[in-house]
């Protein structure tokens, strides 16, 4: 199972990793073209500052994930064999729980199409946009044990 | 292999890019892999560095900050970001101008012995056209003149002289737009100005003080330097040269000159012929010294005595693989801060000549125009020194190297049309009229990495002339056709559609024109009043059927070519990467939409050479059709 971490101290808040994210999610797949859709793409991981660093923060895809429990409609669920909260978008009712409950503010409510979107690792690629997207190799894209903590040797 | 292809269409490009993979040495292809990928608010302009409030960067995705610290939004941010390029490209050309300007000032001064008028025809009608009575001695007309041309530069109030050029109707408008340039160095400083933190907050305001900006370059600092180069250097007459890295040569010196300001590189020519010289590079074992060009500088000396060009932008890290080069001597512009690294790799001894330009730790010998022949005389005999240090197995010289034929300006390429007895520009204009040929093309500009090298040019220019377009280039544009062999009058059996092989048969040129370099796009727009003072194909540039663009552009200098193309009245598209503006929807629209309402030509961002091609033909069929014009006279369909 691979996860996403992140090396803080190198990140330098460019948000190259958010940009990389709203095209990965664009019909497009186009930076210039994705700036003209009718409905923009949305990315799912936003970088935080706080005291004077830079956080890149996105979905943790938590083993006791609080939005599951909370979701009403049964539209979140945690695939054991994945590593990932798997969002049903057609079960959502958009009523914003997962977003409240959330301890990373990673779930993101998007307003234009009622639904939240939350880091889905890039399914349909080699690997997630973000990682390659950033310039100082502060994401690392990870294989992690089963208490979810990365091997040694990647989290140099 | 097949990577290499994606690389570059140019077989010498590849076989050398295969060389520095197999000997590790890196090239801007590699050096562009590193950087990917690119950060997407640079990309589309929307990243503000002006003050330290900042840096602030507007959320193209509309979720984050939509305005900056300041609150300047995307619209104001991007257009001033533009701006300040506008700005950039306008000083290069512009204080490339001054430079030259300033040599034939120290010529009138009696301190320039090694320069001389060349271009005697031109001297006199240009110090006519500043209003000084050529019957005067000539020196005191040198005096005159060049203290006439450098006070446009700090000129504050008025015209440049040189926008009288122009078609009148172009003229009033530009009155009316309050855009005609006063003074070249005040445009410049002017733009500046309204850039800075908290000055112009109008992105249609900052374009219009930028196409003014431009338009100082276009018909002033760029014109400046064309015409003083033809007066002190000779005007261009059409000439035969050679074409790509095939032209260094495996038992000379070779010694290749790359950058923009032709003053040293003229010299450098005058004593790669020199018989002491010579004999020095025979003594060391060489049989004679081989002069070659890259870029601008390279368009220059090809114009005026059809030295070799090695290659254009890209390959200048490439022609120092060969192994084969003793001595890179450069000026100014478009010299990548790379090739001092490669240039370790190997013997070649880079040398930076102009105080403007340095490189930490390169051998400086400092270019003065007083002393020009020494200077050049002193490089050349630098690199018959370094000979002897030439490891000769790790020479590989690609065997591509090409014909071509440049050296057309707006006084010779038009009249040739007309022949000797009827030097006008009425059978070019009869032959846009009557439809043998559609119209006319500028395709100008650099090369970019992120393209495929040469494809882009090449593929469009092929395209406009089997379309009966005749095409006009300058710069590394020029030199990329000119490798795929489109620049000599057989070219016109292969390529051209019916019309315009007709046309380049009957006077024997070749159906896409050399210009010369970068600030030589000033000939277009003299051309292009020419052919309105003709008369029959309207009366003001934007009427004449014809387009611009720049398909594989990346300096600044670009931006501000493809600016005072529009304001003069020209359509013109850029190639792959739009100009950072995207990010300001408003901006894209004004840009590629309204400008036409303004100034009669507006921009267009394409990147398929195929599709550049279509569009220009479309715009060129619509200018025919507004002017009433009869149908072409061979449809391709």
């Amino acid at each position: 199972m691979k996860k996403l971490t992140y090396k803080v101290d190198k990140c330098l808040g460019c948000k190259s990793c958010e940009i990389a994210c709203a095209i990965a999610h664009a019909k497009t797949q186009d930076l210039f073209k994705a700036l003209r859709e009718e409905v923009l793409s949305m990315p799912r991981k936003k970088v935080f500052s706080a005291k004077g660093k830079s956080y890149p923060v996105s979905c943790q895809h938590c083993q006791d994930p609080k939005c599951v429990d909370a979701c009403m409609a049964y539209a979140l669920k945690f695939d054991q064999e994945k590593g990932m909260v798997l969002h049903d978008e057609a079960r959502c009712v958009g009523c914003w729980m997962c977003v409240m409950v959330c301890p990373y503010a990673a779930i993101r409510p998007n307003a234009k199409t009622k639904i939240p979107v939350r880091c889905d690792k890039c399914q349909d690629k080699d690997e997630p946009a973000c990682v390659k997207a950033c310039p100082t190799g502060a994401i690392i894209w990870g294989a992690v044990d089963e208490e979810g903590i990365l091997s040694s040797h990647q989290t140099k | 292999m097949d990577d290499m292809k994606t690389k570059s269409i140019d077989i010498a490009t590849q076989e050398m890019l295969k060389k520095a993979r197999e000997e590790n040495i890196k090239t801007s292809w590699d050096r562009l892999e590193a950087q990917l990928p690119q950060c997407g608010f640079g990309q589309l302009g929307v990243c503000c560095t002006v003050c330290s409030m900042g840096p602030c960067r507007i959320d193209p995705f509309g979720e984050g900050a939509q305005v900056g610290v300041c609150g300047a939004n995307a619209d104001t941010i991007a257009a001033r970001n533009l701006a300040r390029k506008i700005a950039v490209g306008a000083s290069a050309h512009s204080d490339h101008g001054r430079d030259v300007a300033h040599t034939l000032s120290l010529l009138g001064e009696g301190h320039a012995h090694d320069y001389e008028i060349l271009g005697l025809q031109k001297f006199k009608v240009l110090a006519q056209e500043f209003g000084i009575d050529t019957n005067k001695p000539k020196e005191q007309v040198i005096k005159e003149l060049s203290k006439k041309l450098l006070e446009e530069f700090g000129r504050q109030e008025g015209e440049l002289v040189f926008t009288k050029r122009a078609p009148k109707k172009r003229q009033s408008l530009w009155k009316k737009l309050g855009i005609t340039p006063r003074g070249i160095d005040r445009e410049v400083v002017e733009l500046l100005h309204t850039t800075t933190m908290g000055v112009d907050n109008d992105y249609k305001n900052l374009i219009t003080t930028g196409l003014r900006c431009a338009l100082s370059d276009g018909w002033g600092g760029s014109m400046v330097a064309t015409e003083v180069q033809d007066i002190i250097l000779g005007s261009p007459q059409p000439i035969r040269g050679k074409v790509n890295l095939g032209v260094l040569k495996e038992n000379y010196v070779n010694i290749v000159v790359h950058g923009h300001e032709p003053v040293l590189s003229e010299m450098a020519v005058k004593a790669s012929l020199d018989p002491e010289l010579v004999k020095l590079a025979k003594s060391k074992g060489a049989e004679g010294i081989n002069l070659a060009g890259i870029c601008c500088t390279a368009n220059e000396v090809l114009m005026r005595h059809g030295i070799a060009v090695a290659g254009n932008f890209l390959q200048q890290e490439l022609a120092i693989i060969t192994g084969a080069v003793e001595v890179m001597m450069v000026d100014v512009q478009c010299i990548m801060p790379a090739l001092q690294e490669v240039a370790t790799c190997f013997h070649t001894k880079l040398i930076t000549t102009s105080p403007k330009a340095r490189f930490p730790g390169v051998i400086h010998i400092a270019f003065e125009p007083q002393r020009a022949y020494e200077v050049a005389k002193e490089i050349i005999r630098f690199g018959i020194e370094n000979f002897s240090n030439r490891n000769k197995e790790r020479v590989n010289i690609p065997k591509q190297e090409m014909d071509l034929v440049a050296g057309f300006t707006k006084e010779t390429v038009f009249q040739i049309l007309g022949g000797r007895y009827r030097a006008t520009y009425r059978p070019l204009n009869e032959a846009i009229i009557s439809g043998r040929l559609r119209g006319l093309a500028g395709v100008v500009g650099c090369c970019n990495p992120k393209q495929t090298h040469d494809y882009f040019h090449t593929a469009l220019v092929k395209e406009l002339i089997k379309h009966d377009v005749l095409v006009l280039q300058t710069g590394c544009s020029a030199i990329a056709c000119a490798k795929q062999g489109l620049l000599v009058p057989e070219a016109a059996k292969v390529y051209a559609g019916k019309g315009l092989q007709e046309i380049c048969e009957a006077v024997g040129i070749p159906p896409v024109l050399h210009l010369g370099s970068c600030v030589d796009n000033s000939r277009i727009l003299t051309a292009a009043s020419y052919i309105i003072e003709e008369g029959g194909l309207g009366d003001d540039l934007s009427d004449i059927p014809a387009a611009g663009c720049a398909p594989e552009w990346m300096s600044e200098k670009a931006i501000t070519i493809g600016f005072y193309f529009v304001a003069s009245g020209i359509y013109t598209i850029f190639g792959a990467n739009p100009f950072a503006v995207l990010g300001s929807k408003n901006l894209t629209d004004y840009l590629t939409k309204d400008l036409e309402g303004v100034v009669g030509a507006r921009f267009e961002f394409c990147d398929d050479p195929m599709q550049m091609a279509k569009l220009m033909i479309a715009h060129i069929d619509r200018k025919r059709n507004d002017l009433k014009l009869k149908p072409v006279m061979y449809s391709q369909e």
